[in-house]
């Protein structure tokens, strides 16, 4: 199908408009779309989609609480607003400030787990590391546990005091 | 190094080799980082970006991969050369069309790629062909090491790798295979396949086609969940139990397409090898769409050992193309018209640029040359 208003590229947008209960369509190219200001984004990145539906959701989602909406990151003057707009935090500190209003929103991204358990940089001590490892283990265990899954369960319970020894 | 001087070719990952390379084309493990005493890029000014630019692109450059790296300044490049990186899977069109200074360090393989600048700081990428997860991750694993060596990551005991956005925060990790999956398309199916993969927390991803439409039957599973799950437990979950399932399903419906009416596959490769042998102006979705089916007729052929009255005419056809030149009509041949005809390829390597009808006309010749015996035409 030819665009409707160029005649010459193919039509690659399909406007549908509903008008007083009329609706008409109009099919166009991208270069005229774009003369006509109306914006293309033919590929919505999977996390901005899903921030954007995620903070649709007023319910149990913090980022709508009034009171939260005055605070800025000290650091890099970020507010839950620039977060709703943007979809991306302003620096690593936000997760700290932020930290009551993201849970909700990271839980859900990530299939409830709220706690890294993955690599550590290898620059950490070993002091530090070794807690976060005996934190991990722990969760690994409630997961085991609650799954139901005693023989894993057993085993790292003998992890976690082998580990404290 | 020259664009012109990879764009010739295919890459290393792209090439169908690597193990079940019939279903599984590629494998791709990416981290995110960022730096420690920096903001994210969405509130550092221009000077700041390239303050990050520098000191990431100098640590990268000294970094002995086993191999040679380039640099581009993504930034600085033509929109051909920016089109050029995204089609082969080098950076994102994020990074491609974002705004300030940014670049793209990338072995000469093409087997190693790292993004400054994107949405995060550095987004470093290891690729392979077939299905090698583990062998990706241990080889990230060990650049990202060396890169930690010399500058210091924002990192917090909770969250893990701190990124821009909270959806790829923790490990930082996309694990990602690009899957060929034609029957499953062809006995519509495709959908039971996007609906489990949703169960599953994972994303799928049309590849080389417009928005998420899969025009060559190419897709990308990737997951989702970064944090609370090690890097490991990902990369195993893929191998163990994702990846067989989909192959599964996949073989599944190959067989189902022998067992049934083979009318139907028939249909669907003798058409695409008439179009393509003889068609003069081809769109890029179009050859996508036909040489997928191509694609599948041979590994049917290969591993199934199919041989129906269009996939008997199809090696007939690749069997006399192979006698002609060395290349021949291969698995590796498909991928490399795949890549090649796709439009910034088509014009690097033309040494302009060309109206769509131009490259619509270039593209048909390349595809006749490859798959004609009497060439040229």
């Amino acid at each position: 199908m030819l665009c409707q208003i160029c005649k010459n590229k193919d039509a690659t947008i399909h406007l549908t408009e509903i008008t007083d209960g009329m609706r008409s369509e109009m099919h166009i190219c991208e270069r005229c779309a774009a003369e006509q200001g109306i914006a293309v984004k033919s590929q919505i990145p999977i996390n901005e989609l899903l921030i954007n539906l995620l903070a649709a959701q007023p319910n149990d989602d913090e980022l709508a609480d009034p009171a939260q909406q005055q605070i800025a990151c000290p650091i890099c003057g970020f507010t839950l607003e620039h977060f709703r707009k943007e979809g991306v935090l302003g620096c690593p500190n936000d997760y700290e400030v932020f930290a009551k209003s993201l849970q909700p929103l990271i839980e859900r991204a990530h299939c409830g787990k709220t706690t890294h358990n993955g690599k550590l940089p290898s620059t950490m001590s070993q002091d530090t590391r070794k807690q976060i490892e005996l934190l991990n283990l722990r969760q690994q265990l409630d997961t085991a546990v609650q799954n139901e899954n005693y023989e894993l369960a057993a085993r790292l319970r003998d992890e976690i005091s082998e580990r404290e020894k | 190094m020259k664009l012109t001087d990879i764009s010739g070719d295919i890459n290393e990952w792209f090439d169908g080799s690597g193990p079940m390379s019939d279903i599984v084309i590629s494998s791709r493990i990416r981290l995110a980082r960022n730096l420690a005493g920096y903001k994210f890029l969405g509130r550092c000014s221009n000077t700041e970006k390239a303050e990050i630019l520098k000191k990431l692109k100098d640590v990268l450059m000294s970094l002995d991969l086993g191999d040679k790296v380039s640099y581009i300044s993504v930034d600085k490049a033509p929109a051909l050369n920016r089109n050029f990186l995204v089609e082969r899977h080098l950076i994102s069109r994020h990074h491609a069309f974002g705004k300030g200074p940014r670049g793209v360090v990338l072995s000469q393989r093409e087997s190693f790629t790292a993004m400054i600048n994107e949405e995060d700081h550095l987004r470093i990428q290891v690729l392979k062909a077939g299905c090698q997860l583990s062998q990706c991750a241990k080889q990230i694993n060990q650049i990202d090491d060396m890169i930690e060596q010399k500058v210091k990551y924002a990192f917090s005991p909770q969250f893990g790798y701190l990124t821009a956005c909270p959806t790829n925060v923790g490990t930082g990790i996309r694990v990602s295979v690009m899957l060929h999956l034609p029957a499953l398309k062809m006995t519509d199916q495709i959908e039971k396949f996007f609906n489990a993969a949703k169960d599953m927390s994972l994303a799928v991803r049309g590849l080389f086609g417009e928005g998420t439409e899969a025009a060559s039957d190419l897709f990308q599973l990737s997951n989702q969940v970064t944090l609370g799950v090690s890097e490991s437990q990902i990369v195993s979950e893929f191998e163990n139990s994702i990846i067989p399932e989909v192959i599964e399903y996949e073989n599944a419906a190959r067989n189902h397409l022998l067992a049934s009416d083979t009318r139907i596959l028939d249909d669907k490769i003798s058409r695409a090898m008439a179009l393509l042998q003889n068609a003069h102006l081809i769109s890029s979705q179009e050859a996508l769409f036909l040489l997928s089916h191509l694609r599948l007729g041979i590994n049917m052929h290969r591993h199934m050992g199919a041989s129906t009255p269009a996939i008997k005419r199809l090696c007939t056809l690749c069997d006399n193309v192979k006698t002609k030149g060395a290349q021949g009509l291969s698995i590796a041949t498909i991928n490399r018209l795949f890549m090649l005809t796709l439009p910034a390829h088509l014009q690097l390597n033309h040494g302009e640029t060309l109206e769509p009808a131009g490259r619509d006309a270039l593209r048909a010749q390349i595809i006749r040359e490859a798959l004609n015996q009497d060439t040229p035409q």
